[in-house]
């Protein structure tokens, strides 16, 4: 799975750094930094919405699951990363 | 509102703008009989001897507005028949001479070229050396000095004179750095547009659902397109159809640590951020071409970024270098850009488009830090690479900004002979470095000011997050 970090203008002044490091000790503390491959992306087109972030490239299980084969989040900061990491894109890793 | 310094860049607006609205009317098979016609109604001639000639001329710009002479590999070309012969006579002295007694033309003259002959100053031309010292001391101004203006802005001397008298460029002494351009006064040395090309990909993108296109921009825009804000002017790129506009400035940062960690191992070593620049090297100084950074430059820094969050985009890199033309295409920037675009070439595609920047929303545009965004200005780099090789632990730097090819020349015969103190060089072709580059909208010392004032806003105040996204994509 690749999780990707806007860090478009907008999002960048909204902390997408911030968020970034923090995903990077959450997939440690999570022991999933070789399932889930942590990258940036250039604006996602949700700049009202940011900080975005979105998981795509699953696998055939997961998209099945749940019937998409990407996943946005919104308004994602540093504060409530881990919370939505753990509820929305842990559950979504096939281990 | 005043937006370009001279009538010339006006006109090369006015082809360009013109040979766009052909292009999105699908009409271009007429742009070479119709545009002249536009650009000048008639009867009368407004700058040339006839009508005829100034469609003639007119017919020409639209040629490079279409992207010129493909078997010439230079970016720069000369449009033979607008070049005006200007006249080469080098010190000319005038009938306002008055035949004076004091002379001050004499005793100013340090080779003794000047005698005075039947009453009036006269110059012996194997004895003159064009100091022009004469020209200050006549209290008449009678004596003037007959230099072709692109011979003069070369600095390179790549421009000599045909058997009809037409300005001529050796491709092996030009580096493309655009001066002569900006400074023939009849509009006769023009660089060559690629926009048909960025139509191209903006049109094949299909609204940016085939591909996504990308506009990097060059800090130098900052003190461009004065009517509007950065940010009204992104909108406008926007409107253009790219999907969205990322500063170049934040290549510029991750350059900077690729050359501060380089330095480290070379010791000696010159930027490589200027094209015309590098290619001065090449030409002028190959036995240092060793010490030239490896480290790629901050436009193609930001592309590989962009393609590596987006494999399948497609960039346009906007600034206000003719250079930069020449280097997309070189095998080292691996096809990473697929074209480029002036600041010139991107007014007038706004207004063929009829986009009002004014009224433009505002689109933030913020990926980069102060460093990269002063990169912009001569001393940037310098300013850049002291600091972050403090926080890197990199000692004995000691830097010196070459600001325009004659101080580069100067500075770098003395490194040939090892006579330099200084270790690590950024060269700019440019006066001022590119706030002042060619292609730029207007030219002058409040760019200097207002890049400067650009550096301070941005949010990053060091390179560490731009440093952190290179490696987090390496
Ligand atoms: S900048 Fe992040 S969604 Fe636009």
């Amino acid at each position: 799975m690749i999780v990707k970090v806007c860090v478009g203008s907008s999002c960048h002044l909204k902390g997408s750094y911030d968020v970034i490091e923090k995903m990077k000790e959450i997939l440690k503390k999570y022991d999933v930094e070789d399932l889930i491959d942590l990258q940036a992306s250039f604006c996602l087109g949700f700049c009202a919405q940011g900080v975005t972030v979105k998981a795509d490239d699953f696998d055939k299980a997961t998209v099945d699951k749940i019937g998409d084969n990407q996943l946005l989040l919104h308004n994602v900061n540093k504060d409530n990363i881990e919370d939505t990491f753990a509820t929305k894109i842990y559950p979504l890793l096939n281990i | 509102m005043k937006v370009f310094d001279t009538n010339v860049q006006l006109i090369k607006y006015n082809i360009l703008k013109e040979v766009i609205k052909k292009a999105y009317a699908d009409d271009l098979v007429n742009a070479y009989s119709e545009i002249p016609k536009i650009i000048s109604p008639g009867p009368k001639a407004e700058y040339r001897c006839c009508i005829y000639k100034e469609r003639a001329i007119s017919q020409e710009r639209v040629r490079m507005a279409m992207g010129g002479n493909k078997d010439n590999p230079n970016v720069v070309e000369v449009i033979d028949i607008a070049c005006d012969e200007c006249p080469t006579g080098g010190m000319f002295v005038t009938p306002a001479c008055r035949g004076c007694i004091q002379h001050n033309c004499m005793s100013v003259c340090p080779r003794g070229a000047i005698s005075i002959v039947d009453k009036k100053c006269t110059i012996d031309s194997s004895k003159c050396v064009e100091c022009g010292k004469c020209t200050q001391a006549c209290p008449y101004g009678a004596i003037i000095a007959q230099h072709r203006p692109c011979v003069q802005s070369c600095k390179v001397k790549a421009i000599s004179m045909n058997e009809e008298k037409q300005a001529v460029i050796d491709n092996n002494k030009c580096i493309a750095c655009g001066a002569c351009v900006y400074k023939c006064p009849f509009g006769a040395i023009v660089d060559k547009s690629f926009v048909l090309d960025v139509i191209d990909i903006l049109k094949n993108s299909e609204n940016n659902t085939k591909y996504k296109t990308y506009a990097i921009i060059a800090p130098a825009i900052v003190s461009q397109c004065r009517y509007g804000r950065v940010s009204q002017v992104v909108t406008a790129i926007m409107k253009l159809g790219f999907h969205q506009v990322v500063e170049a400035a934040l290549g510029a940062d991750i350059t900077l640590y690729r050359e501060a960690g380089e330095f480290k191992e070379k010791g000696i070593m010159t930027t490589s951020c200027c094209p015309s620049f590098v290619a001065f090297v090449e030409k002028n100084f190959p036995e240092l071409t060793k010490y030239i950074s490896s480290s790629d430059s901050p436009m193609i820094e930001t592309a590989r970024l962009i393609k590596h969050s987006d494999p399948t985009a497609k960039i346009v890199f906007i600034g206000p270098c003719s250079s930069k033309k020449m280097e997309f295409r070189l095998p080292k920037t691996h096809g990473l850009i697929d074209c480029v675009m002036s600041f010139e070439e991107l007014q007038a595609f706004v207004d063929a488009k009829d986009i009002d920047t004014t009224l433009c929303e505002d689109t933030i545009l913020d990926n980069a830090s102060f460093y990269g965004r002063i990169f912009a200005k001569s001393g940037g780099i310098t300013r850049g690479i002291t600091d972050v090789a403090k926080d890197m632990n990199v000692e004995n730097l000691s830097p010196v900004a070459m600001n325009g090819i004659d101080e580069c020349r100067a500075n770098l015969t003395k490194l040939k002979f090892n006579k330099s103190t200084d270790n690590f060089f950024e060269g700019m072709a440019c006066d001022g470095g590119c706030l002042n580059g060619a292609l730029c909208l207007n030219h002058g010392p409040r760019n200097l000011q207002d890049v400067d004032k650009y550096g301070l806003e941005a949010k990053e105040k060091t390179i560490e997050n731009s440093v952190k996204l290179y490696k987090l994509n390496s």
